[in-house]
């Protein structure tokens, strides 16, 4: 029992609407999002012993437990700093229902992402010149989407890149969330040409290519192997590993040095897997280029090939590595990649309205790379 | 053009040195007396090495821009009324890397190119290293 490998299986999935202005807290959404889960994975309240948290979630776990009149819970933890917890908090949940912590943990999710504190606007991430931010605030780099571009424009540099590349990546995930009606982007496809007339943002990048910001609370039930059951539809957690690369070390990055990168290597190797055998992808996408440039990360294309891969159709619904089938982050809703587990989870029950056929295998990350999973059914 | 609405550094005892050598008009970098290495932002280690005998040198000022991005919306309140808004990565002689602006530019000129560094102050505590596009 040295790895995580098929421990732990997702059980049951939650969600509520996401929108733009829920008129709700966040503790509502997240005990209906909690309770969807429960209910999806054949449970009660009762049976639920575990949560864990986004640091930077609103709801305490033991408010959420005192919604759902649960009285006391055997195992809780939280993961930060900002939003690339999600995966993170999968594995601390695989690894206390897999050595006996806890029977079932709930992982949840819930934000007013655009009704409330807008991530995009820098009001989340800013330390007010404080640290090393003191080497970038006073020069009005304030809010991760010019972080992203800075990024963005040196691959362009370094390997051809072009904004139909990015394009491609914002009208792919565009078609898919017009699969599906939850996503907030539903009903409204988009063109190349669209793309390329749309307002620029951060230049290279345009709205199209930002994340959704979105008002919205999901989660799913995380049980061990031998609780989990045919009846609740596992979905089992093959392997998993995380990656926080040291700050930035004043060398620029190398393009082999995010998250994603590091992690690689044990991700597929404790799964006994290689990319080839993915059948569905969920990438945390705050912004389309990182779809590119993870894609390279963990092997589905060679380095600076990303651009071509998806402008090739690869990552669309009908490739052979379809990308956010919801709609992601760029057209579902932004919810900090937890959309992007449930997706998969959805995919590998096969019940997704973008189905993959006879989808097996699903990976998923979180951030730049700061944890990932490889799921089957 | 100061930089009054964007928040200012607050120096601490790991990077004071680098803010007081700024208002002298020297811009100065962390560099490893065991590995030779330079680093940036300052740190009380190398993150090379992990060794804590470090001292200060000046930059030769020179480098060329990385990358770079230009902010065309008000996403933040600190920039409505400064756009186009252009943030520049710049690549050190040293290897190190700054973020920074230009500022003899427009946004729609900036290019992947050399830079040298100049100094603007922003108060009597404050001078933020700058650069400007090598003549």
């Amino acid at each position: 029992m040295d790895s995580l490998k098929d421990q732990a299986a997702i059980v049951g999935i939650g969600e509520t609407v996401y929108n733009r202005d829920s008129g709700r807290t966040e503790l509502s959404m997240a005990v209906e999002a909690a309770k969807r889960a429960i209910a999806d994975a054949g449970l009660e309240p009762k049976d639920i012993d575990g949560m864990v948290k986004f640091t930077a979630d609103s709801t305490p776990q033991e408010e959420l437990a005192a919604c759902l009149g649960i009285p006391y819970l055997r195992y809780y933890g939280e993961l930060g700093p900002l939003g690339g917890a999600a995966c993170g908090l999968v594995i601390q949940a695989a690894m206390a229902v897999s050595r006996g912590m806890a029977n079932n943990v709930v992982v949840y999710r819930s934000v007013n992402g655009r009704s409330g504190q807008r991530y995009g606007s820098g009001v989340v991430t800013t330390r007010r010149g404080e640290g090393n931010s003191a080497f970038t605030e006073p020069y009005g780099l304030l809010v991760p989407g010019q972080s992203s571009a800075l990024r963005a424009r040196r691959h362009m540099h370094d390997f051809g890149t072009t904004e139909r590349h990015l394009g491609a990546v914002a009208v792919a995930l565009r078609k898919h969330a017009c699969l599906n009606p939850r996503a907030i982007m539903y009903g409204r496809p988009i063109t190349m040409e669209d793309y390329l007339n749309s307002k620029m943002f951060f230049d290279p990048l345009r709205i199209f290519d930002c994340a959704l910001e979105a008002d919205g609370a999901n989660a799913f039930v995380v049980t061990s192997v031998e609780r989990a059951t045919n009846k609740h539809r596992p979905v089992y957690i093959m392997s998993a590993a995380q990656a926080l690369p040291a700050a930035g070390r004043g060398h620029g990055h190398s393009w082999d040095d995010s998250g994603a990168s590091w992690l690689t290597p044990g991700l597929f190797g404790n799964a006994g897997v290689t990319p080839d055998d993915i059948d569905v992808i969920g990438f945390y996408d705050h912004f389309s280029p990182v779809i590119i440039t993870k894609l390279e990360d963990y092997g589905f294309c060679k380095r600076g090939e990303g651009g071509p891969f998806v402008a090739e159709g690869h990552i669309e619904l009908g490739g052979d590595k379809p990308v956010n089938t919801s709609g992601g982050h760029l057209s579902e809703a932004y919810l900090q990649g937890m959309n992007q587990i449930i997706e998969v989870v959805r995919q590998l029950r096969g019940e997704s309205p973008a189905q993959v056929e006879n989808a097996e295998l699903g990976l998923v990350d979180s951030g730049d790379g700061a944890g990932a999973l490889i799921l089957r059914r | 053009m100061t930089a009054a609405h964007f928040p200012l550094p607050v120096p601490n005892l790991d990077n004071q040195e680098f803010f007081d050598k700024c208002r002298e008009h020297q811009l100065v970098l962390r560099r490893c007396r065991d590995c030779g290495r330079f680093s940036h932002p300052p740190r009380p280690n190398c993150p090379n090495c992990a060794s804590d005998n470090l001292e200060w040198v000046e930059s030769k000022g020179t480098g060329t821009v990385y990358s770079f991005t230009i902010t065309r919306q008000p996403v933040s309140r600190a920039l409505e009324g400064r756009l186009p808004w252009a943030v520049v990565e710049v690549e050190l002689a040293e290897g190190v890397h700054l973020i920074s602006n230009l500022v003899d530019c427009e946004p729609e000129e900036i290019e992947i190119g050399i830079v040298t560094v100049v100094f603007e102050e922003v108060n009597a505590e404050i001078t933020l290293p700058k650069f400007k596009r090598a003549s």
